[in-house]
């Protein structure tokens, strides 16, 4: 099995998974109602799972699916529901917000494409450090508590920061209305 | 290539019959659901469709179709279609990684009773899980009703709450099994060594929250008639409201699947080696799977014992018992569990031990509640006072 023979079917799966969610990113920003904006989002969540599935990373496609699709997700269309879309319209943006927008985006896509074109992709090298159990649990769970289990355990103690701020931000006063 | 290619249909098949069986004892758990309010209630029950009512949910099928199918003039058309289909699928698909047998031999190709066996089987069925909100937050918004928004919004944040405590619960059973694979969790507690033994407050801690998941009495808030007139369903008819009751039953028999199989050692009944030497691997596996049916059968039994027992809960008191009941109480079960077999492995216990240290870790911990409860009873009616 060499990384010729990659089976046809797999890399016309993944021409299809790319455009499919190339469309429902594209369709994320142009739709008008935010609550189909929030859909398409879940839905290219899901397409980028299925890319998961197709670089034998199960468990990324999992929580993937668990964090964004299932939680963050639900959250915002929480969010968007409770609002009033007919009275909170966002307003148009100014021209100078458009051109930064695309100057940064431009340059994001610049990045991009350069680091593509540095990289090598010798098929040779590729092959001899491939094992097939990179993305399963067991060894992104070694990586994780062993190699880096400092930058870990920062990690988890800024989301508790953030939490503890979430829950003074949320807290009612004393004698405040409850609405 | 013939190798596979058979496996590849005994697979299909077998996902065909599963998706036949699970819908068939969807359709019949809402004529045992009717057969068991009555008898609680001392009523006769459904007896006029054929004998002992037996053609009820074919009756209801047929009711069910021809009835006019209404979408409100103000409705989201295609969301509001959407909302039913998406709660049917998510409730069809958990039941994909649920081992529902050990390797079973048919015409000479030997394969798993499980549709897919990943080695993140678990994850899958808290992944589907936290998806099914999306069918009822999508029908909710798109009926243009405020009931069924208010409906949507609480199974949201009902789901949502829930859910960790869910996840917390498994945690404890990862920790015994040391696999997220649902296969693996299964071949550990054969013969009988089942997961209940040493997680019974994980056990509680999961049902409830599998009550909650599937908005069940006393969880059943997003469609409280009394307040919410239907819930999330107010404005669907026809066959589109029988999907969204449908795929409650679907997941009702799904989650008494997943809770055998997380406690209840899942297609084991105690000699399953024993007995497939004995009559082979076709006869063996199967009486393994009707004893995985039985003991989901008998989950969703529990869940229409409880429905016609204990009245809802308000709404705060659900949020208030699942974020400071539950959550904690499973973060205290996952360190219980953990402390347990650090033992075992330091001084060498055997596997009763380690038992005895869990269930009674189980009854300090329900005693110092109680008595802390009762030491705080007049401050807390004085609170609500």
């Amino acid at each position: 099995m060499t990384y010729y023979l990659l089976p046809k079917i797999i890399m016309n799966i993944w021409y299809f998974l790319t455009a499919l969610t190339l469309l429902s990113a594209l369709m994320t920003i142009i739709a008008k109602n935010p609550i189909h904006s929030v859909l398409y989002l879940v839905f290219t969540f899901f397409c980028i799972s299925g890319h998961y599935v197709l670089l034998n990373a199960q468990f990324l496609m999992a929580v993937n699916i668990i964090v964004y699709a299932g939680a963050i997700m639900v959250l915002f269309l929480f969010v968007i529901m409770m609002l009033d879309l007919r009275k909170n319209m966002p307003d148009s943006k100014s021209n100078l917000t458009k051109l930064a927008g695309a100057i940064l985006g431009g340059t994001l896509l610049v990045i991009f494409i350069g680091t593509m074109r540095k990289a090598s992709f010798n098929q040779a090298t590729i092959l001899e450090n491939y094992t097939s159990q990179t993305g399963m649990v067991e060894s992104l769970g070694k990586i994780l508590y062993r190699d880096y289990i400092l930058p870990f355990e920062l990690v988890s103690v800024l989301f508790f920061v953030a939490m503890v701020g979430a829950v003074m931000l949320g807290k009612r006063e004393a004698g405040e209305r409850n609405f | 290539m013939e190798i596979t290619s058979s496996l590849f249909t005994a697979k299909a098949i077998y996902i065909g019959i599963l998706f036949l069986v699970t819908l068939g004892i969807a359709a019949y758990s809402t004529y045992g659901e009717r057969v068991i309010a009555a008898f609680l209630q001392d009523r006769v029950g459904p007896d006029r469709a054929g004998p002992w009512g037996i053609a009820q949910p074919l009756a209801d099928a047929v009711k069910m179709f021809m009835k006019e199918d209404f979408i409100p003039s103000k409705a989201n058309k295609w969301l509001f279609i959407a909302g039913p289909c998406v709660s049917m699928l998510t409730a069809l698909l958990t039941s994909a990684v649920i081992p529902f047998g050990g390797k079973m031999t048919v015409a000479g190709v030997t394969f798993d009773l499980q549709g897919i066996d990943v080695n993140i089987g678990i994850l899958w069925v808290f992944g589907i899980v936290s998806l099914g909100v999306y069918g009822v937050l999508i029908g909710g918004w798109a009926s243009n009703n405020k009931f069924a928004l208010i409906g949507a919004i609480r199974a949201a944040s009902q789901n949502i709450s829930y859910e960790l405590a869910m996840g917390l619960s498994i945690i404890a059973i990862l920790m015994i099994t040391g696999s997220l694979s649902t296969n693996a969790i299964v071949e550990n507690q054969m013969n009988g060594h089942w997961n209940i033994l040493y997680q019974p407050l994980g056990f509680i801690i999961f049902i409830v929250c599998a009550f909650a998941e599937c908005n069940r009495t006393p969880f059943d808030l997003p469609e409280c008639e009394t307040e919410l007139i239907g819930g999330y369903h107010t404005e669907y008819s026809s066959m589109k409201l029988g999907f969204y009751l449908f795929s409650e039953y679907i997941n009702m028999f799904v989650s008494g699947a997943v809770m055998a199989t997380l406690y209840f050692g899942g297609y084991d009944f105690g000699w399953n080696n024993e007995v497939n030497e004995a009559i082979g691997m076709f006869w063996g596996p199967l009486i393994g799977v009707l004893a995985l049916m039985g003991k989901s059968l008998f989950f969703v039994f529990v869940f229409m014992w409880v429905r016609w027992t204990i009245p809802r809960f308000r709404y705060d008191q659900l949020m208030n018992l699942g974020w400071t009941g539950l959550i904690p109480l499973s973060m205290f079960n996952v360190v219980l569990t953990g402390l347990a077999f650090m033992l075992e492995y330091t001084y060498g216990f055997n596997h009763w031990i380690t038992s005895a240290i869990i269930w009674g870790g189980l009854v300090i911990t329900i005693t110092g509640a109680l008595m802390y409860d009762n030491a705080t009873y007049k401050k807390k009616k004085a609170v609500i006072a």
